[in-house]
């Protein structure tokens, strides 16, 4: 329980926009792919996929990362690209580990074929990656229960702020939402657990926002602080 | 929130305007000047007459400047338009001396407002040597490109690339499109307008009124495909898909519609191509329309059940968005930008032959459910993605880069 002097500062509602810069290196078969990810920016691996969140795409997309994506409509590997789409960005705490993993895959998988998939020209694999604009809305919440109603009206790049981009941020790697509650102790430890139980990835902002949204006024509504 | 901001609020939501607000607050009052080589027709002239205003009443102080020349100046910057879109063209040292004459002209005439604007968005090539004429020039440049220059004709894209070099920054408007160039290029997909003359809401009965203009019949389904008659756009394919469905749905109808190809040598013949794969079927409308169309371009989009846009080649393919803004599903070719538009099996389709145009058509036609739901999710994901205040937003946040020039992260009080 949080005492009254030590109660955390006011959580402030930040929004944010991308801006995605072409980085000039791109790959047009698996080799390539695999030297490129060796030494290619972190800010790459992140944009391929977590900026797919704040890009033009539909619920349910086939593969939930560019790289799964590349190998089955570019080079037209199903094996690699399920491979790689079941890879989960937030089991890594950073990027390193994420590449790790996405070179090991590759390398298993030129073990096995005997040829190098090659893409054809229009299908390159481009690197890309991002600059963020972080602003402040001036919108302030002062205590937990306002979460139900802030919430739900909060913008898609609000929503990846603190929902997606906070994990890179914060000492633990989770989102505000959680990081902010923590210092309130056992009082809301059943909505930090509601709040980690949302999988970041298999939904769009949109949807992030519905379900965190919910569970936020489920929990209040529910008659807890 | 004034009129204009209304006006958008209202289509594309709230939010996204009170989002626009915040990210240009800090950016209030600051100078922008965007340059481009006419203030009529073409689609960089159309998005400028609705970015500028947007812009403004979003408190940035915007002006819009053209460069203007002799003939010899427009013949050299057509022969760039080619040679960076591939086609192998020479371009003379005289047409290169106009080139840059004219450009140091109108560097000399609007010498004050480039040199002290805060931001200089130059068009495509035609003003892309002001920046050479403005050594004391005190803001930030941004060369926006609108043409796909990934495959250019190599000494002419030597050529340009010496003048845009030495900006501060370049966009794009797909990834596939950029040229590796000593600074940092931004990616920004075109958007359409939601509120202009091709994609406002019609009334039913303007759109009644078109169709019978045309002697379409609108009990009756139709599919429809707004290009140019161009051969990349497969306007003879679109008619071949039509026959396949025919087959199995007798009361078909299809509009070829485009505009006129007074600029384009290759138009007429691909025009009579068209017609004569048409033949004398009364069901199949090519329809050649003035530039200016843009009511009846609008009313046919949305009198279609299903939109097509069957390209071989495309750049970007902006009637994409503008067809699934009226909420229909787009059959659309497997390539550019009608990838990033088309989600395949969600918003429409995307295809590779005439035959699977045709499959398609047919899938859609007889599932109407389908075809609906498709429609809906079409219209929300160009609010979402394609719409103006889209492309506001993200030229926005490229300018607070690097005006701040913070790195990869920018946190803005």
């Amino acid at each position: 329980m949080v005492k009254s002097g030590d109660r955390p500062p006011a959580f402030r509602v930040q929004d944010c926009a991308l801006a995605a810069l072409a980085t000039g290196k791109r790959a047009q078969n698996l080799r390539e792919l695999r030297e490129l990810l060796r030494d290619i920016h972190p800010g790459c691996i992140y944009y391929h996929f977590w900026g797919v969140l704040l890009r033009p795409r539909f619920d349910n997309p086939e593969y939930l990362n560019d790289f799964a994506e590349w190998a089955r409509h570019g080079l037209h590997d199903h094996v690699l690209a399920e491979r790689l789409a079941v890879i989960h960005p937030a089991e890594f705490p950073d990027m390193e580990g994420l590449r790790t993993v996405l070179i090991e895959e590759i390398e298993n998988r030129l073990d096995e074929t005997d040829s190098t998939p090659w893409a054809k020209p229009d299908r390159e694999f481009h690197f890309i990656r991002t600059h963020i604009a972080v602003f402040d809305t001036h919108r302030r919440i002062e205590n937990p229960p306002e979460l139900a109603s802030v919430v739900p009206q909060m913008s898609q790049g609000s929503v990846f702020y603190h929902f997606i981009d906070a994990r890179r941020r914060t000492p633990k790697g989770v989102d505000d939402f959680q990081a902010w509650l923590a210092p309130f102790g056992e009082t809301y430890a059943d909505l930090v657990n509601r709040i980690r139980d949302i999988d970041p990835y298999f939904a769009t902002l949109r949807d992030l926002r519905e379900q965190l949204a919910g569970v936020m006024k489920q929990y209040f509504r529910g008659g807890k602080p | 929130m004034n009129d204009l901001l209304n006006n958008y609020a209202h289509v594309a939501g709230e939010d996204v305007i009170q989002h626009l607000q915040q990210l240009a607050a800090p950016l209030e009052g600051i100078r922008v000047v965007h340059v481009n080589s006419t203030r009529i027709g073409g689609g960089v002239a159309e998005i400028l007459n609705k970015m500028v205003p947007l812009m403004s009443s979003l408190g940035l102080d915007v002006q819009w400047e053209v460069i203007s020349g002799e003939a010899e100046f427009y013949q050299c910057t057509k022969s760039f338009h080619n040679a960076l879109q591939g086609m192998p063209v020479e371009v003379s040292m005289p047409l290169r001396k106009a080139y840059e004459a004219t450009n140091e002209q109108t560097a000399e005439k609007h010498r004050q407002l480039l040199t002290e604007a805060d931001v200089v968005i130059v068009h495509d090539p035609q003003p892309a040597a002001l920046l050479k004429f403005l050594p004391g020039r005190k803001g930030k440049w941004i060369w926006r490109c609108h043409i796909d220059v990934s495959r250019p004709y190599r000494p002419v894209w030597r050529y340009l690339k010496d003048f845009v070099s030495g900006y501060d920054g370049s966009v794009f408007s797909l990834v596939d499109f950029t040229q590796v160039l000593p600074h940092p290029q931004y990616l920004i997909p075109p958007s359409i307008d939601p509120l202009s003359e091709k994609n406002t809401d019609l009334a039913v009965g303007k759109v009644r009124a078109v169709l019978q203009e045309f002697g379409i019949d609108p009990r009756r389904p139709l599919i429809v495909q707004v290009s140019r008659f161009d051969r990349f756009k497969d306007p003879v394919g679109v008619i071949r898909a039509y026959r396949l469905t025919k087959r199995f749905i007798p009361q078909l109808q299809l509009v070829l519609a485009g505009g006129g190809a007074t600029d384009d040598p290759e138009g007429d013949a691909v025009l009579n191509e068209v017609r004569e794969a048409a033949g004398d079927d009364p069901d199949i409308h090519v329809l050649l329309l003035p530039a200016d169309a843009h009511v009846t371009i609008n009313a046919l989009q949305r009198a279609a059940d299903i939109v097509l846009q069957k390209s071989i080649r495309e750049g970007f393919g902006l009637t994409v968005s503008e067809a699934m803004w009226k909420g229909k599903p787009v059959i659309g070719g497997d390539t550019g930008g009608i990838r990033l538009q088309v989600s395949n099996h969600h918003t429409g389709f995307l295809v590779s032959t005439p035959e699977g145009a045709a499959l398609r058509i047919q899938y859609l036609l007889r599932n109407r459910e389908k075809l609906t739901q498709m429609g809906e999710k079409a219209r929300n994901f160009v609010r979402d993605n394609f719409l103006l205040t889209r492309q506001v937003r993200e030229y926005l946040t490229i300018i607070l880069g690097m005006l701040r020039g913070t790195g990869e992260r920018m946190e803005i009080s």
